[in-house]
Formats: C-alpha cells, structure tokens, sequence
C-alpha cells in the first residue's frame, strides 16, 4: 500500500484492504463444507452418476437398508427448463435425476442417502445400475454428420443436434469481400476447460418442521434465480425455500448455474425431513459441474493493400454439451460469439454463422471470459498472420483497425462506450519496448534459444442489464401466461442508516471473493461522509437481501455499485434536509463529513450524524420534513453496459527440444474506468491472467472416443502453480465513461480474456524460423514438439466421425 | 458401522479426546471432530493444499494423513497462526495488506505453509519462496500477491520493516 500522502481524500480510490479479510485469514470463514461440519446430526447425499456417455437406463437397484431415490420417486418434479425466444434456438428439458435416459458420463441417476459421508460413499457401491449403451455423438462434427444419433430426440429445424444457429450478414459484405486486396484466413480452437473453483459445489439442505420451510447452503453466484429455478422444479412458492451462498470458495461462472444436485438435495430433505449435505468430490466436479472453451472458429479477414479491414467473416462452432444450463442457457457461448467477434476493431462489414452443437458431453455454461478467450484469440492470431502476408508492422495493422470515436456502433449492433483502444496499446508497447526485444531476440536465436513476443487487444463488455439480455431473444409481450424468457440485468439495494448512525447495506448481487463488500463500503461512504467500518453489507442471503442477479459477468462493482451509489446519494440528501433545519442554510450548503452535517464554510462544529439518525426514528413527531420516521433508501440500477479495454503483451521462451513454452514476461496496459480499489482491480486482474496462461498452455479436458472424460483429478488437469505464473506488470488508463455511473468499469474477466491470445502470438513469433504458428490452445509440449517436427501449424485434430460416410473436415 | 477407536489429539496446543474410524483422515477429524473448520479440503487427493497443516512443525497434506497417524504429534491449523484473537501472524497480516487473497479457499493452506517455512527459514529468498509455495493450488490471485505478502512477512519476522523496496 501507498502511504498516506499519496493517499486520495477520498475511499474510493484507496487500496483499503479488504474488510472481508481478518476473519478468513483468522480460519473463521464459513463456507459450505463449514455448515455441513458443524451440523453434527446432519445426514450425507452422494449422487450415483451414469458410467456411460449415451444409453437407456433400464434398472436400478439398492439392497435393502439403503435409502435412494431416483427419477420414479421425483415424479411430481418439474424439470429445468431455460430457453430463449428465437427461431433457432432448441429447447429441452433437464431431468433433475435421469429418466429413462442418460447423456454424458457423470450425469445424475440417484441420490443416495446415509448417516456420515464415507457411510453414503460406502452405500454408493452397493447400487447396480443397468444401462443398454447407445451410439455417443463425441464431436460436433459427428453431431452434424446425415444420420448421426441425437443426443435428444426433438425437433431440430436445421442440422442434427443443432440447437443454436445465429446467422448475421451485412448489406455491402459480399461486395467488400469480393473487392479486397487480399483474404486471410485461419482455423483458431480451444480444448474444453473447467472453471474449476477450489472449492468444488457444496450444498446443504435444511428443513423446519415447525414452519415447513427449507433452508439451503450452497455455493453459489445467483442465489436468488437458485431460489426461483428450484420453487419451480418442486412446485413450491419461493417464500417456503431460503438460500443461503455463504462464503464462496471461487465462482469463476460455474456457480452461476441451477445444479440438478442441489434440486435433489433440497427434495430428498422435504421428504425425508432432515437436514442433508452434499459436498462434490474433486472427481465429480471435473465429470459434472458444467465445462466451457470447446469451440472451432473459422475466420476470414478481408484487408486492404495497406491492412485495413474491410470484411470479417465468420463459421464460429461451439460444442456445449448435453443439456441446456439455467438461467442462461447453452445459447451463451454462440450468441456471446456471434454479437462479440469484432472486437475492439472497426469491422464495417460482417458476415457470421454462430451455432452451438449438442454431443453426449458434460453441458457447458458460463466460465469467466465465456466465447471472448476465443474472440479475442481469433481476432489477434488474425491480424499477425495478415500482417505478415501483408508486410505490415503487428503494431502498426492494429493501430489502423482500433476504433477511435465514441460512442461506436459495431456491425452487431453494439454500442462500444468511450474507451482508450488505441491508448492502451501504445502503453503496452512503450513498456515493452520492442526494439530491445527484438535486438534480445536476435542474440537468443543466434544461440539456438527461441524467445517471442505477442500482443491482444480487447474490449471486454461488463456491466450489462437488462437491455443486453433481451437483445439475445426476439421482441415479445406480457400476456395472461408466464414470460417465455428469464431475462436477467437489474440490481436493486436497499441501504438503511439506524439509530446509531451505522449503515447495513442489503443487495441482490452475491460475491464470491471479489471484496465487493470493501468496494460498496468505499462508495457509499464517500456519499455519506462515514467510515468504511461503519457499514455492513448485506449479500447472498435470500431472506436478507432483495432479488437480484447475484455476481457474474463482472457485473457487480458496475451495476450493485450504481445502484449503492444512487442509494447513498438518496440517503445523503434526507440527512442534508434534516440537517439544515436545524443548523441554518439550505440543504445544498451542507457537507456530509467525518460523520458529521456541517455547512459548508463554517467552522461550527455541525450536527453528528449520529444525533440525526437517533432522531429520525425517536423523535419522529418533531422531524421537519415530516418525512419516513426510518432511515432507508433503495438504489434500482440496469444499465445498458460498458466496455474496459486493454492491451496484453506476453514474452515467451519455447525450448524446441521439448516444445515447453515458459512466459518469461507479461505485461498490461488496462483501462477500467475510475478504480474503486486499485488492489482489487489488480488482483483481478492477475487471477484472470493465471486462467488465461492456463486455457493458453495447460488445462484440458479430454473425452476418449466413447465420451469417457479422461481428466478426472488435479494430476490430469493442470492448473499453473507460482511456478508456471510470470511476473505480471500492469498500467491503468482511465477512461471516465458516462455509461458507468460510478465512473467504473467491469474488470472481472479481461486477464482470462487476453492472454490467450497473446500468449499463442508470442509463441507463433518464437516458432517463426520454423514457419509454423499456434492455431489451438492449450500449445502443451507435446503439441509444440510435433508441430516443430512436422513442419505444420499447430491446429485441433479432429476426432474421426463413426458414420458409414465420414465427413472430412477442412484442415487449414 | 464401522468401528470407532479412541483418540487424543493436541491441536494448536489444546488436547482433544475423540473417537473416530480408523479410517478417518485428519483433515475430517480436525473439521469434524476438533470443530476446526479453518483447514479447507479441495481436492482429497494431496494436489491442491488446501488442507496443509503442520505436525510437528512440517507441512503436511491433512487429507492424506489418517487421524491415527497423528496421535502424539503436535498440530498445528490456520486457527493457530495468530497468537490471540486480538494479534494476527505476520503471514496473516501481510496476506490482509497485500490482498494475498480472494475466494479465501485455499488460504488457509498458503498461510500454514508459508509460516511453517519462514519460521524455520525467516531468511528465505523469493526464488526459494516460490518454490515452496508451488506445492499448492489458487485458482484466485494469480498468485501475485501471495508472492508479494509472503515476501513482506518474510521481512516482518526478520525484524524488518515489512514495506516492498521499490520492484526494479
């Protein structure tokens, strides 16, 4: 931390240190796994998965003493259903337990209940569960294939197993395209990934007999839409369930969606009417708890003589898995990817397919980034193969392609807010100095070592409501039957001041390791003229805290932040009129200060804040205004959304001998609007970049050919350790954009979304006296040592297609 | 069930009389049994740290450790780091100032590791540093600022101010 005369006069601003912190340092934290160990009598639910990727579930059975329920016994409950209203779009329903069905390895079957965990483990084996195997669609091309077996036996108005098909295509595209200098075009692919929080999903489910209502634990990112998604799978009003997402061991997007376990849990606890835990194993969590990143993108760039852009078109193909994810649905990836793709660039003509293809694969959903590691990854590797067919400079083709004026309107109809695109950039360059690394470069090579370097600029959409929601279904009205569409976006919250003079601060958003607890205080205290410490802040909790959205998106400094600020101001203005009453002057002349209401200018004490709060509720037939006898204001705010922007340049050494890539440098040039808390932003900013290196360079999770995940443990699945993580160097800008109230912009997800890209640059910049370039992540060693040897661009391999007549894929 | 044998552990310097299955690990007996929540388990299968205590002053995955093994040993949990409740450990205090942390999942185990280390090794340098904090998984921080607050609560048990000198 700075000292404190360079410290701002104002909490926002400041690196405060979390307020959050003492306590979970201390050991004192309370997650999940927490209120399971200390409920003493509590019983164990372990769920039994399905061994198979796709097959009909014929039988199951327990021996006697062994409680489990299985689909017959969850009759009466709903499935979960999440759709979007738009032609192409396939809907299907998710079994809370598997039916007669089972689609993807890991799916759950039964739930098994026990007194201790090992004993609901030990039941765990003594179940048998017959299943006649069918034919497994592994890979989208599979899935498409004339005749492939479908993974759900609907409609589908297009391809087989096609349940997302966005189209776009601009008016003057096929002319631009027709007319440009010349056309590049590459393939760019990611493996799966998981989010992979360390502290996997955990619920606990509680009932009380005496008011017959439920309480679950989970670990969560939406408690409330938790709520909503299982009152309706059991047919319960949502007052009779409370949800509860205490401390959150890492969200990352994976927790943002309904799980069919906890549905389960919370059944199994209504009917049994005992309290039931369930905590995932690490195993599980890989198997079942939602994947992410496997998708192809085929894109054509077509550029003027000089490098300008003047068409991109794009096949982008997004596997996401066997079900449907709720709330948002498996439209994310595609939909994200179709309205995306251009990027920070000016692209004025644009022609896009986006699908997403269903395989008898774990579902996808939300992980932080979502498609934009891939955008972003296309875009870059895009431009430094063109710039290199072209013979341009890499700095000097993006430079000629950021956009420059605001607001800017992409050819997907995005509005792009103030931002410092081409700022960024040169900041990044600057600290990069290229020259020097050049010069380092050339006298590596000349020793036979291989050093790169490779830069991706990004503008990284956050802190979108509602509107952005909507605009991914088509237009439709209220009418006597339930909207068709969940459409997330507001945030709401409700700030109430008591007589002490202290603060509680109740919202709909959900943390889970953001300190958006420190960054709301910062905010509403610098209205209100209090100390950070004289506020409590109310999340996660769904009796406490009004609905809301919960944390995702890098959503929440943006808009929970917005609406505490209007709260505050709200709140601000009550105690300024009830001030100037009693000290002289109007209420625009009193300053709200060190916990005091004083006129501004005067050297008289003023009014404690303290004496107005105790007032307004004990003196209330005296209070001037004739006002509320309570302290409360409620702050709604759904903002359209806002753009942070950043640079990345990666340095990277790639040993040719063993084709291991080591990142000898990274450095971040970021604009997120006005920082709230600094420390924060950069430790944002950093743990996205450790996914980025990961997604780049390691985690992969790897399906055999009959859909068996293979990567089941943290020995197969390899998150960077300190070891594998360099050094990080960021630089802020700050671009005050009036999209943001608060001035800040969303920075939860740009490190995820960055690297990659600059990291495959950087490696393909290495690789050049081979000529040959990264083209699908992760580049692990084995896939850069072949690429070496074989002379090829390091490229996805395809999985063959088992039908009478395979298709071929296009190799690029 | 299965049958149960009596146990006496001392954790953090109290003495804890329990009765636990042979096949109980110490990383459940100390959650569980001891009511010792802080040590988190993220994996339970000895990569990802979570739950590193210290028996007998050395690092050790909890969650693949049976209770019994550790009868006769001293434990030591995140919840005895700090000397009272009013007092934090310097490992904790830096992990507070420098944001070492996030989710806050995994930092019980970055805590027991880096103080078992540096008070046996107050003069560790941050290559050596890096090297033991590598045993352990933060899907969070990026692992900047763990780095970072270890690095000054190095300096801190050293008798030196904690603040970073300028990074060149």
């Amino acid at each position: 931390m700075s000292g404190p005369l360079s410290e701002p006069e104002t909490w926002t601003g400041r690196a405060l240190p979390r307020l959050e912190d003492p306590a979970i340092v201390r050991g004192w934290g309370t997650y999940v796994g927490d209120v399971a160990a200390r409920d003493r009598g509590c019983l164990h639910a372990r769920f039994v998965r399905s061994p198979h990727a796709s097959g009909r579930l014929i039988s199951i059975t327990a021996p006697a003493g062994v409680t489990v329920f299985t689909a017959k016994d969850l009759h009466d409950v709903q499935p979960i259903r999440a759709v979007l209203h738009r032609p192409d779009f396939v809907a299907v329903d998710t079994p809370v337990l598997a039916t007669d069905r089972v689609r993807f390895v890991g799916e759950p079957i039964a739930i098994v209940i026990a007194a201790s965990e090992s004993e609901a483990e030990d039941a765990l084996d003594l179940i048998e569960v017959e299943i006649e195997q069918l034919p497994a669609v592994v890979s989208t091309a599979h899935a498409i294939a004339p005749g492939a077996p479908l993974v759900h036996d609907v409609e589908f108005p297009g391809d087989p197993n096609t349940v997302v098909d966005g189209r776009m295509h601009t008016d003057g595209f096929d002319d631009a395209f027709a007319g440009a200098h010349r056309v590049v075009s590459i393939q760019v692919s990611s493996a799966r990934q998981s989010a992979m929080p360390l502290e996997a999903r955990a619920a606990h489910a509680a009932y009380d007999r005496a008011s017959g209502r439920s309480t679950l634990h989970a670990t969560l990112q939406m408690p409330h839409v938790t709520r909503t998604g299982i009152a309706d799978s059991l047919g319960l009003p949502e007052d009779d369930l409370r949800v509860v997402a205490p401390d959150v061991g890492g969200g990352f997007g994976a927790k943002m969606t309904l799980a069919r376990e906890d549905v389960a849990l919370v059944w199994a606890s209504r009917r049994m009417r005992r309290n039931i835990a369930w905590i995932e194993t690490r195993e599980e969590n890989f198997l079942a708890a939602w994947h992410s990143r496997e998708q192809v993108y085929d894109v054509d760039g077509a550029f003027s003589a000089d490098g300008e852009l003047l068409a991109l078109r794009g096949d982008l193909v997004c596997d996401v898995g066997a079900y449907c994810c709720y709330p948002v649905t498996w439209g994310v990836e595609p939909l994200m990817a179709m309205a995306e793709l251009p990027g920070p660039y000016r692209v004025r003509e644009y022609s896009v397919r986006s699908r997403g293809i269903i395989t008898n694969k774990c579902p996808i959903a939300p992980y932080r980034g979502v498609s934009r590691p891939m955008q972003v990854l296309a875009m870059e590797r895009l431009f430094d193969v063109a710039a290199d067919e072209l013979g341009i400079d890499k700095v000097k083709i993006r430079h000629a392609n950021l956009i420059t004026e605001f607001p800017h309107r992409s050819p997907s109809g995005l509005v792009l807010d103030a931002a410092s695109h081409q700022e960024t950039l040169a900041a990044a360059v600057e600290l990069a100095d290229l020259e020097d690394f050049r010069s380092r470069q050339a006298a590596a090579l000349a020793q036979g070592r291989y050093l790169g370097i490779g830069i991706s600029c990004f503008a990284e959409r956050t802190g979108y409501g509602t509107p952005a929601f909507a605009a991914r279904s088509r237009p439709f009205t209220l009418g006597t039957e339930q909207a068709p569409v969940i459409t997330p976006g507001f945030e709401r919250v409700i700030l109430t001041m008591d007589p002490s003079g202290t603060l509680t601060l109740r919202i709909g958003a959900a943390p889970h390791g953001q300190g958006l607890k420190t960054t709301l205080a910062q905010v509403v205290c610098d209205e209100l003229g209090l100390r950070p410490d004289a506020i409590r802040v109310i999340a996660s909790d769904t009796d406490q805290t009004p609905y809301g959205w919960g944390s995702f998106a890098s959503r929440a400094m943006v808009i929970a932040g917005g609406a505490s600020m209007l709260a505050a101001q709200e709140l601000a203005e009550r105690l300024r009129v009830l001030a100037a009453e009693r000290l002289g002057g109007l209420p625009v002349d009193i300053d709200l200060v060190d916990g005091h209401a004083r006129v501004r200018g005067s050297d008289q004490p003023g009014v404690a804040i303290a004496v107005l709060a105790r007032d307004v509720y004990h003196s209330s037939h005296l209070l001037p205004d004739k006002g509320d006898p309570a302290l409360e204001a409620v702050g709604v705010y759904d903002p359209s959304g806002t753009f942070a922007n950043a640079c990345h340049i990666a340095e990277v050494e790639v040993d040719p001998l063993t084709g291991r890539t080591v990142i000898t440098r990274f450095l971040v040039a970021e604009d997120a609007g006005r920082l709230i808390n600094p420390a924060i932003v950069d430790g944002q900013i950093h743990g996205g970049i450790a996914q980025g290196v990961a997604n780049a360079l390691f985690e992969e999770l790897i399906y055999d050919d009959r859909g068996v995940l293979v990567t089941t443990s943290l020995m197969d699945y390899l998150p960077p350790t300190v070891a594998e993580m360099p050094h990080i160097d960021i630089v802020h800008l700050e671009t005050i954009s009036p999209a943001s109230i608060t001035g800040a912009k969303g920075v939860g997800e740009g490190g995820t979304i960055g690297a990659p890209a600059a990291i495959a640059n950087a490696i393909s910049d290495a690789l050049k006296p081979f000529q040959v370039g990264v083209f699908h992540i992760p580049a692990t060693p084995h896939r850069v040592r072949a690429a070496i040897r074989s002379g090829t661009d390091l490229h996805v391999i395809p999985l063959a297609v088992p039908t009478p007549e395979p298709e071929k894929e296009a190799q690029r | 069930m299965s049958s149960t044998v009596p146990l006496r552990l001392y954790v953090n310097g109290d003495r804890h009389d329990v009765e636990v299955e042979a096949r109980r690990t110490l990383a459940d007996a100390l959650r569980e049994d001891c009511g010792l929540t802080g040590t988190h388990l993220g994996c339970e299968h000895g990569v990802c740290g979570a739950c590193t205590v210290l028996v007998d002053g050395q690092p050790v995955r909890a969650c693949l450790m049976l209770a019994v093994q550790a009868e006769g040993t001293m434990v030591r949990t995140v919840e005895g780091l700090a000397p009272d409740d009013e007092t934090l450990h310097p490992v904790q205090q830096a992990f507070w100032e420098n944001h070492g942390l996030q989710c806050g999942f995994c930092t019980p185990g970055f805590l027991v590791l880096a103080a078992g280390y540096l008070e046996e090794h107050p003069d560790a340098e941050e290559e050596e540093m890096r090297d033991v904090l590598s045993s352990n998984l933060c899907r969070c921080t990026g692992y900047q600022n763990i780095v970072k607050a270890t690095m000054c609560a190095a300096r801190t048990m050293r008798g030196e101010s904690p603040e970073v000198e300028a990074t060149p």
